[in-house]
């Protein structure tokens, strides 16, 4: 039986070691926000942080885990989707099939905690996830909104919300 | 408003609904599996149901595929309905039920930019209709004509008393009504629309922010196996033989199984068990007879037709082999796109639950009839015992608009009877066994006189005809029309040539590789359009006249065309100085019945690195449904078509796919993406589509751009192949 600390639970569960954190997550725990897009770290969509720090889930066996690291994955980011970054995501429209975006919200939010305000620069160097849909311009926007407070209008997409609201 | 009386009706349909309230829904739940099954709520009509408490679910028949459909076609149907948009959900109805209801919410296939397009005009009379039997209802039980009352935001009000009601009261009567003859309903005019043509949010966001999505992969059944799949790497191969007692004993393995004359599966309680056990198993191949094919035979295939004698003739008018044979001076050049995969985030993947008595489908997929009718043939029942629960979809591309996946899923659960089994395929069965982007070479010819205007104008296409691999029936006298995207004839055609030339011949000569062709985002329009708008810039140059004014001069009589290169021209500030080290490029298209165009700006630094810096495009759709989520249309559209443009090769050895996944197959990121100023122009009066039409202009207005920047022409994609140091 091999444990791992889940969204802050410890959980139980049988796998071979060298199973990809990624399919522990999906198969074992049923976690299957975290996706599988590549299986060799090449497009970011299992991005998972691992005591705060942005991991490619599906190159990490499960024999390099000891158990104790703290795991977070897109269902433990927050409760009701309240993280900053997932509101202004929520608030520009920025997923398109949304496929790409647990991970890509996972990168983003662990680049936000090392640089609160990243430069463009900064941010392509840290994003590189792949999306197929091609977000990348409103993915930038809404990292800038979320850099400074929440300012949803700098981001010009007068796009009106259900509750009347406009961002 | 119609002032028709409806007279109360007793369908089967209310009938099984309204039993279903006293009964519990246990014999509707297997007739109708949507919001009225599970709350014993009868349909108002095909498209809409409401619930007492005013929550509107829309049906929704195309598949959401990122592109923003889903909210798209709720817009339209909300508007006619004048419900209130912040109690909209929305629901699919399954393939199955569209099949017993004798597809009363007509055609499922979601590609060639035809989910608005196709249907605006049915779900727009399906909200109009609905909303009539409202009102009628909420009339019949104040006893006063239904002409004395509004609706607006699901409330109904009679004016003269001022009594109102909602939707919700009124739903359960306005069900037991007939509907209205469809010929009497009038839509509104588009000027009127309060919440079509607005920049509304999307109603599938949140849930995409929070891990809470399913897809196609995320699907859990109770009992539910896995299957990882491996089909012979060379198309037109088989399967000689696997040797299955290799991997017997490793753990989770149920079952492996042959799959058509092709392919193996390993079945597992994991995927990640059934995928490490295929990778552990010896599986010999039959190569077949593409095994000697290569991307230099294919090339050469493709070449020799550049100059063959016999040809189809797409769009011709004069005499243009005259013409250019009589010319002053003769420019030519050859061009050449190669295969792309679609290369969707998600996978393929299907579910399939098999008896001898029924065959139950989970797939994300474009075309849930076609995944019905592919069930069907896989599962040997007739497509009534067969039924397609559709799921979203990790990007669709026009991939998921072929059932091959869908198949091997039903064959892999034939061999484990009642058990649901989930088949997914690994990234690099996923690349090395697409539906790929056709491959295609054109030679341009132009004849211009001594002043350098062109009197004739040849445009030879070689290369594969994406209908002979997906539907071969649709060929007519070895002609496949979708090959001339962008260049028909203009009056009436929903890709038509800008362009007016004195003499003119645009002719395809089939080359068929062996390597299957798909729908490609885009389409045929994705190289049609860089090889004429290239050379219209090579025409230019070659004249010393700007780009610009060859375009507005050879476009005169294509007004609509022209629209958006002016508007393009005007916001980049064509003519004006650019930035230090930056250039433009220019480029326009008609596809997908919408007119586009784009103007590029560029850098390119002395070690020949690019630096695309903005993009400013138009579209004019005719009618723009959610101009908001037309701009994410138009930049996303780029970042596939620059993927293509910059990096995009799908390349075969020994007759298979070399490339496995996006290290060797690598796409646009964050930091290859240029800025887009997208400008929405909805002229009124036609539908044109969003998703596709302005892909085929980022390509081209990017190699004009790089023309103008380094005096090279490139030809040949992708760009990463050439240097761009200055010539």
């Amino acid at each position: 039986m091999a444990k791992l600390n889940v969204n802050g639970k410890v959980r139980e569960f049988e796998a071979e070691p060298d199973t990809p954190l990624l399919w522990v997550l999906r198969e074992q725990l049923s976690l299957t926000g975290t996706k599988y897009g590549c299986g060799i770290a090449q497009c970011g969509a299992c991005t998972v942080h691992i005591d705060g720090a942005p991991v490619r889930s599906c190159v990490r066996p499960l024999a390099s885990l000891e158990g104790k690291e703290k795991i977070v994955t897109i269902e433990g980011l927050s409760k009701n989707g309240s993280h900053p970054v997932q509101k202004a995501w929520a608030k520009l429209d920025v997923p398109q099939c949304g496929f790409c975006q647990s991970g890509m919200i996972m990168a983003v939010s662990a680049l936000l905690k090392t640089k609160p305000n990243p430069s463009d620069a900064d941010i392509d160097a840290a994003i590189t996830n792949i999306c197929r849909c091609g977000t990348y311009n409103r993915v930038r926007a809404a990292i800038k909104v979320v850099a400074k407070g929440g300012a949803t209008k700098m981001a010009k997409l007068s796009i009106q919300h259900a509750d009347g609201s406009t961002t | 408003m119609s002032t028709t009386t409806l007279q109360p009706q007793l369908s089967r349909r209310s009938f099984l609904a309204g039993t279903s309230a006293v009964a519990g829904g246990l014999v509707v739940s297997f007739h109708i599996p949507f919001a009225n099954a599970q709350d014993g709520i009868p349909e108002v009509n095909a498209w809409v149901v409401i619930r007492p408490d005013d929550t509107v679910v829309i049906r929704i028949a195309r598949s959401e595929m990122g592109q923003g459909t889903l909210t798209g076609l709720a817009q339209l149907v909300a508007e006619e309905l004048e419900c209130n948009w912040a109690k909209v959900t929305t629901e699919y109805p399954t393939p199955g039920q569209n099949l017993a209801r004798k597809r009363v919410w007509g055609n499922f296939a979601t590609g060639g930019s035809r989910g608005i397009r196709e249907s605006h005009d049915y779900v727009r009379k399906g909200g109009a209709t609905a909303r009539i039997m409202l009102v009628q209802a909420a009339a019949d039980g104040w006893g006063v004509p239904a002409a004395e009352c509004v609706a607006a935001n699901s409330v109904i009000t009679h004016k003269a008393s001022g009594r109102k009601t909602t939707y919700g009261k009124v739903a359960a009567a306005a069900a037991r009504l007939t509907p209205p003859d469809a010929a009497s309903i009038v839509l509104k005019d588009p000027k009127t629309w309060k919440l079509a043509g607005k920049r509304l949010a999307r109603l599938d966001t949140v849930k995409k922010t929070t891990g809470a999505q399913d897809y196609g992969i995320d699907l859990q059944l109770p009992d539910l196996l896995n299957a990882a799949i491996k089909d012979c790497p060379v198309f037109g191969g088989k399967l000689r033989s696997f040797n299955a007692a290799a991997i017997e004993g490793r753990p989770g393995v149920k079952k492996v199984v042959q799959v058509g004359d092709s392919a193996v599966a390993v079945v597992a309680d994991t995927w990640w068990r059934a995928k490490s056990a295929l990778d552990a198993l010896p599986i010999e191949w039959d190569d077949g007879p593409n095994a000697q094919a290569s991307s230099a035979t294919i090339r050469d295939f493709l070449k020799a037709g550049l100059d063959a004698k016999e040809a189809i003739v797409g769009n011709a008018n004069g005499d243009a082999p005259a013409a250019i044979a009589g010319a002053a001076r003769k420019i030519e050049a050859v061009y050449a796109y190669p295969y792309q995969n679609h290369a969707t985030l998600e996978p393929m993947n299907a579910t399939a639950r098999w008896t001898p008595e029924r065959c139950e489908v989970w797939v994300p997929t474009q075309n849930g009839e076609a995944a019905l009718a592919a069930a069907a043939e896989a599962s040997g029942l007739p497509p009534a015992k067969c039924e397609v629960y559709k799921l979203y979809l990790g990007g669709g591309f026009g991939r998921r608009g072929r059932s091959d996946f869908v198949t091997q899923a039903v064959q892999i659960a034939k061999a484990m009877p009642g058990t649901p089994v989930k088949m997914i395929w690994s990234r690099e069965e996923d690349m090395q066994h697409g539906s790929y982007h056709p491959v295609t070479q054109c030679k341009l010819t132009a004849g211009l006189d001594a002043q350098g205007n062109v009197t004739g104008l040849h445009m030879r296409i070689s290369g594969q005809s994406i209908l002979a691999t997906v539907a071969p029936q649709n060929i007519k006298d070895g002609k496949d029309p979708v090959v001339f995207q962008g260049l028909d004839k203009a009056g009436g055609a929903e890709a038509a040539i800008g362009y007016s030339f004195p003499n003119l011949l645009i002719d395809h000569a089939m080359r068929n590789p062996h390597v299957p062709a798909g729908f490609w985002r885009g389409v045929n329009l994705n190289h049609n359009a860089i090889y004429l708008e290239s050379f219209i810039d090579e025409i230019a140059h070659a004249t010393g006249q700007d780009p610009l004014a060859l375009r507005r001069k050879l476009m005169a009589n294509s007004p609509k065309h022209l629209a958006v290169l002016n508007a393009v021209a005007e916001r980049a500030g064509w003519g004006t100085p650019a930035p230090k080290g930056v250039f433009r490029g220019l480029a326009q298209t008609m596809g997908f019945g919408s007119y586009v165009a784009a103007c590029a700006e560029v850098s390119v630094s002395d070690d020949g690195q690019l630096r695309i810096h903005r993009i400013v495009a138009a579209t004019d759709p005719g009618h723009a449904v959610n101009p908001q989520q037309i701009e994410a249309q138009v930049e996303g559209s780029f970042s596939y078509g620059l993927s293509a443009a910059l990096f995009g090769e799908i390349t075969v050895k020994d007759g298979a796919v070399e490339q496995k996944n996006f290290d060797s197959y690598p796409v646009v990121r964050m930091a290859d993406m240029p800025k887009v100023e997208t400008i929405v122009l909805p002229s009124g009066g036609f539908w044109g589509g969003v998703g596709e039409p302005t892909i085929a202009v980022a390509a081209p207005a990017v190699l004009n751009a790089i023309f103008a920047a380094t005096g090279r022409r490139i030809r040949e994609l992708p760009l990463r192949q050439h240097s761009l140091k200055r010539a």
